[in-house]
């Protein structure tokens, strides 16, 4: 592979790796405090998409349809309202399906989980709501090349991806390590009994994660949409998205942040090098170029065998 | 305190009537299928047939299941892979093996003639074929938590769908499939666009045959030290290991045992739809499955045939309302899990119910 | 006469924590042993060791004479040593009399064909199973119960029921984890009676774990002390009663302050 290529699967990489990070950050984080693999996240990341659509069609953003046609503070408006509504929907699942299992044994939980995403995914297909055809939000974004060196192009969306995940990693990581509430929070997902022995209001805690990651998903919804297109709510690209991101929560080390970032990293770069390679290998395969999906759940059963707690992850042990 | 074994030789039973008992059911079984087939599916109309034939393959599927998710406590969601394959499998053989062997693809011969005896061997090779599948991903991955196993199993289904959706295309011609050999053609399972023009053999015997067994087999496991053990895996598995259950063993047999009857479903499917479309045999038919073993009752045989009887024939009734099924299922889902989250059954069977007891408790008076 | 358990020098870290440090005991058959400590000194570790749930770091454990250190717990059961919890762990949603047999079911011998095909060998192996374990529950005392949900029953039966499941297993070493704790005096006295029958009905050597010194001097032929996972004493109950170091153990070191000063001296 050439150097000018090998930056730009590099750029690439990257910037699959913050669009998983986004995601696999809210997986991780709800994972932590409540042990439970909330499978509805990946469809906060369909609806964060589609509310976008909603609002920034409201505004009329979307009324020319051409892409890149919005005005340039289109974008960070929709981004905010989107990450502040999908805050409030993750807040209003978990007090409505999840906190009354909050006792329950995980597998109930995960059940549960799953009929809320089932749930949200048809909710979103009925002509009322999101209907089911897909559409698109690229008017948002006018996806100029930056800067062209050597054959590479820097596409805005690139950096923005990049730029936006890394912000909001910091933040996260800010915090979550440098205030109280993320102190609180740490204490919940290391035993939630005694955080609230010690005076931590663990459902404000539960409450605040979920905020959190649902933000977080809606964002990378957005991102995810203005790459691929806006597909329906119940399509399966949002399933394997959620799934991949979820791989890389675990991979990373779940319950852990910088796991998470870590995971979303080699996942992303799993898929997009590894691909890369393998089809400039095997150029008279093309059936090649569908096993991206493989490698992921391949990364994901080795880590699961070799060091199920993860690359970054500590193992816990039971009290017999 | 005299130990098991030395009690064993003294209670033996008779080698005949045990013989006898070990069978009839089996053959009751293939009675009652011939009777379905001949008597009550002719009786309630073609509407309701195909309803029974759907609730049937159903119970197979979910029953199967059960004893995954339900006896052993494990979190499966990728059983329509088992389908998928074992689907395949059989598809393979007697659409391939029909052309090849009586030189047509059109179903051949009458009941239990040439072309039925090759769709029985395909409902075996999809059983014996998902089971290995079974074996391959269960050996590593039930030593896992479950909800780690949760995501393999459905990594599993992903994965066998995408296989199925990069083999090679299906040549229908007639003279092009006999030019190669069956294993030349094992490739050749149709790709994205699907397996299609497989033989219809599925009829109301075959799968009530199939289902009775299972559910002979299900009902004999659940009352041994076999199938206690998959329930002692399930209700806390750290004192079963200490109680002398290889754990990790016994899921693994729960598992593939599961994988076989799920790749006969997938066969039974494949033999009626015509086709097998791998998108269609993917995450959302394995939640149809989770859900009929959740909702109607974890372990429970009578439960599950309760789930898969409601589960097909409520969307059936409520045809017009297709939108709004799967958000109801959505729903009743969440429901249940909150308010009652052993489902209908629990793991009683109908008649370990104070309801059924009492109601004998009537009639005996 | 060989020991019915054996253990040598056992020891387990946990990372910096040593849990357990150069553990030995030998329990000759039929003998009755108790391990006492203090909260927290490792008792149950050593348990798990023997048991299988951990793997020691240095040490061996031989059960009969054959080495089962390193093994997993199913084979060590199956080798014959059973035991029960400190917090109760039985079968919650399946029946009394099910717990119990889904532990005898170890001696059994019919695998997956055999229990589909109901052959004649499966039937006998369950009636069998179906008697020793319903004689199991009468000798328990909980036969009246035996189709409740274990999850239902009162905690003192809890205990009897998690006794009454380990014997299924037909073992050679029995080891009880607080076998009385929660219980009131009359169910303690209960208790002791059964837990010495057992060495005469059952054939069996037990160890036990408890922190019911009434119990444990009564009933006990030597006892060991640890604390902080390192031996401190081992002799009859007598002898620990009036050992120093148990003392300290339990209790701490007089300190000024405890002892009374006579008044106007402060």
């Amino acid at each position: 592979m050439s150097g000018s290529d090998l930056l730009q699967t590099t750029i690439n990489f990257l910037a699959v790796g913050g669009l998983y990070a986004l995601i696999a950050l809210g997986y991780t984080l709800v994972y932590g405090i409540l042990r439970f693999i909330n499978f509805a996240h990946s469809d906060i990341v369909s609806w964060g998409a589609w509310i976008a659509l909603t609002v920034a069609s409201a505004a009329g953003w979307l009324a020319s349809g051409r892409a890149g046609m919005a005005p340039a503070f289109a974008l960070p408006c929709v981004l905010l309202v989107t990450m502040a509504v999908c805050a409030a929907m993750g807040v209003t699942i978990e007090r409505l399906a999840y906190r009354p299992l909050r006792k329950a044994p995980r597998l109930n939980v995960l059940i549960t989980a799953i009929g809320v995403s089932l749930f949200l995914q048809n909710v979103g297909l009925l002509n009322k709501v999101f209907g089911n055809r897909p559409s698109t939000i690229s008017a948002l974004l006018q996806n100029d090349v930056l800067a062209t060196v050597g054959g590479v192009q820097l596409r805005l969306f690139d950096l923005l991806t990049i730029v936006l995940t890394l912000v909001l990693v910091v933040v996260l990581e800010r915090i979550v390590y440098g205030t109280r509430m993320g102190r609180a929070m740490r204490a919940v997902s290391f035993d939630e009994r005694v955080a609230s022995l010690m005076g931590v209001n663990v459902n404000v805690v539960v409450s605040v994660t979920f905020a959190l990651g649902s933000a977080l998903a809606a964002a990378g919804g957005i991102l995810f949409a203005l790459r691929n297109d806006l597909r329906m709510t119940a399509d399966a690209s949002w399933v394997l998205l959620g799934l991949k991101a979820f791989v890389a929560a675990v991979v990373g080390g779940i319950g852990n942040v910088r796991g998470a970032a870590a995971g979303a990293l080699l996942i992303a770069f799993v898929e997009v090098f590894v691909h890369r390679y393998v089809n400039a290998a095997f150029p008279d395969k093309p059936w090649v170029g569908q096993l991206q999906d493989i490698y992921v759940f391949g990364i994901l059963i080795l880590v699961l065998l070799f060091k199920p707690s993860g690359l970054l992850g500590k193992a816990v042990r039971e009290k017999v | 305190m005299k130990g098991l074994q030395e009690r064993v030789a003294a209670l033996r039973p008779a080698l005949a009537p045990a013989v006898g008992k070990s069978l009839l059911p089996f053959a009751v079984a293939v009675l009652l299928a011939f009777v379905m087939d001949k008597i009550i599916g002719p009786g309630v109309g073609a509407t309701w047939s195909k309803i029974l034939l759907d609730v049937g393959i159903a119970i197979l599927l979910a029953g199967s299941l059960n004893v995954i998710n339900g006896y052993a406590g494990q979190f499966s969601i990728g059983h329509a892979g088992f389908m998928l394959v074992g689907g395949y499998a059989a598809a393979w053989l007697t659409f391939y093996g029909s052309v090849h062997w009586f030189g047509t693809k059109e179903p051949v011969g009458g009941f239990l003639g040439n072309g039925q005896l090759l769709f029985l061997a395909g409902c075996m090779l999809a059983g014996v074929i998902a089971s290995v599948f079974g074996l391959v991903v269960g050996l590593p991955t039930l030593r896992l938590r479950g909800d780690y196993l949760a995501i393999v199993t459905l990594g599993f289904g992903e994965i066998v769908r995408v296989l199925g959706q990069i083999t090679a295309r299906q040549p229908k011609n007639v003279a092009a499939i006999k030019e190669r050999t069956m294993w030349d053609l094992a490739n050749n399972l149709g790709g994205a666009e699907g397996f299609s023009q497989v033989p219809g053999y599925t009829t109301l015997f075959f799968v009530y045959l199939f289902a009775f067994v299972l559910l002979v087999l299900v009902y004999r496991l659940k009352y041994s030290s076999q199938g206690r053990a998959l329930l002692a895996v399930r209700e806390n598995e750290i004192a079963a290991e200490a109680m002398g259950v290889d754990t990790t063993r016994v899921k693994v047999v729960a598992f593939v045992f599961g994988a076989f009857f799920a790749g006969i479903g997938g066969s039974l499917y494949a033999h009626q739809v015509g086709a097998l479309d791998p998108k269609e045999l993917g995450f959302m038919k394995s939640i149809d499955l989770v859900i009929i073993v959740v909702i109607g009752g974890m372990g429970s045989i009578t439960g599950v045939v309760l789930g898969a009887a409601i589960l097909v024939i409520l969307p059936e009734v409520f045809r017009q309302f297709a939108d709004y099924r799967m958000i109801a299922y959505a729903l009743a889902l969440i429901l249940v899990m909150i308010l009652r989250p052993q489902g209908i059954m629990g793991v009683k069977e109908l008649w370990e119910t104070s309801l059924w007891r009492r109601l004998v408790a009537k009639v005996k008076r | 006469m060989t020991t019915a358990l054996e253990m040598k020098k056992l020891s387990l870290a946990f990372g910096g924590l040593k849990a357990v440090t150069d553990f030995s005991m030998a329990l000759p058959p039929r003998g009755l042993y108790g391990l006492i400590g203090p909260n927290g000194a490792g008792k149950t570790t050593v348990f798990n060791l023997l048991t299988g749930v951990y793997v020691p770091d240095v040490g061996s454990v031989e059960l009969v004479g054959q080495r089962i250190d390193g093994k997993k717990p199913s084979q060590i059961a199956r080798a014959g040593m059973a035991r029960t919890f400190q917090n109760i762990r039985l079968f919650g949603e399946l029946s009394v009399i099910d717990n119990v047999r889904t532990a005898a079911g170890v001696r059994t011998k019919s695998g997956w064909a055999r229990t589909l095909l109901r052959t004649p060998l499966f039937v006998a192996e369950e009636r069998a199973l179906d008697e020793r374990c319903h004689e199991l529950l009468e000798i328990m005392g909980i036969t009246h119960r035996q189709e409740e949900q274990a999850k239902s029953l009162p905690y003192g039966d809890q205990r009897r029921l998690e006794i009454a499941r380990a014997l299924a297993t037909e073992p050679k070493v029995l080891l009880l984890d607080e076998p009385v704790a929660g219980m009131n005096t009359q169910e303690k006295k209960e208790m002791r009676g059964l837990i010495q029958k057992l060495r005469e009905q059952f054939g069996v050597a037990i160890l036990l774990i408890e922190h019911d010194m009434g119990l444990v001097m009564d009933i006990c032929e030597q006892i060991t002390v640890i604390d902080h996972g390192v031996t401190i004493a081992v002799g009859s109950p007598k002898d620990i009663q009036s050992d120093a170091a148990v003392i300290e153990a339990y209790l701490g070191v007089p300190d000024e302050r405890d002892t009374p000063q006579p008044k106007g001296s402060a």
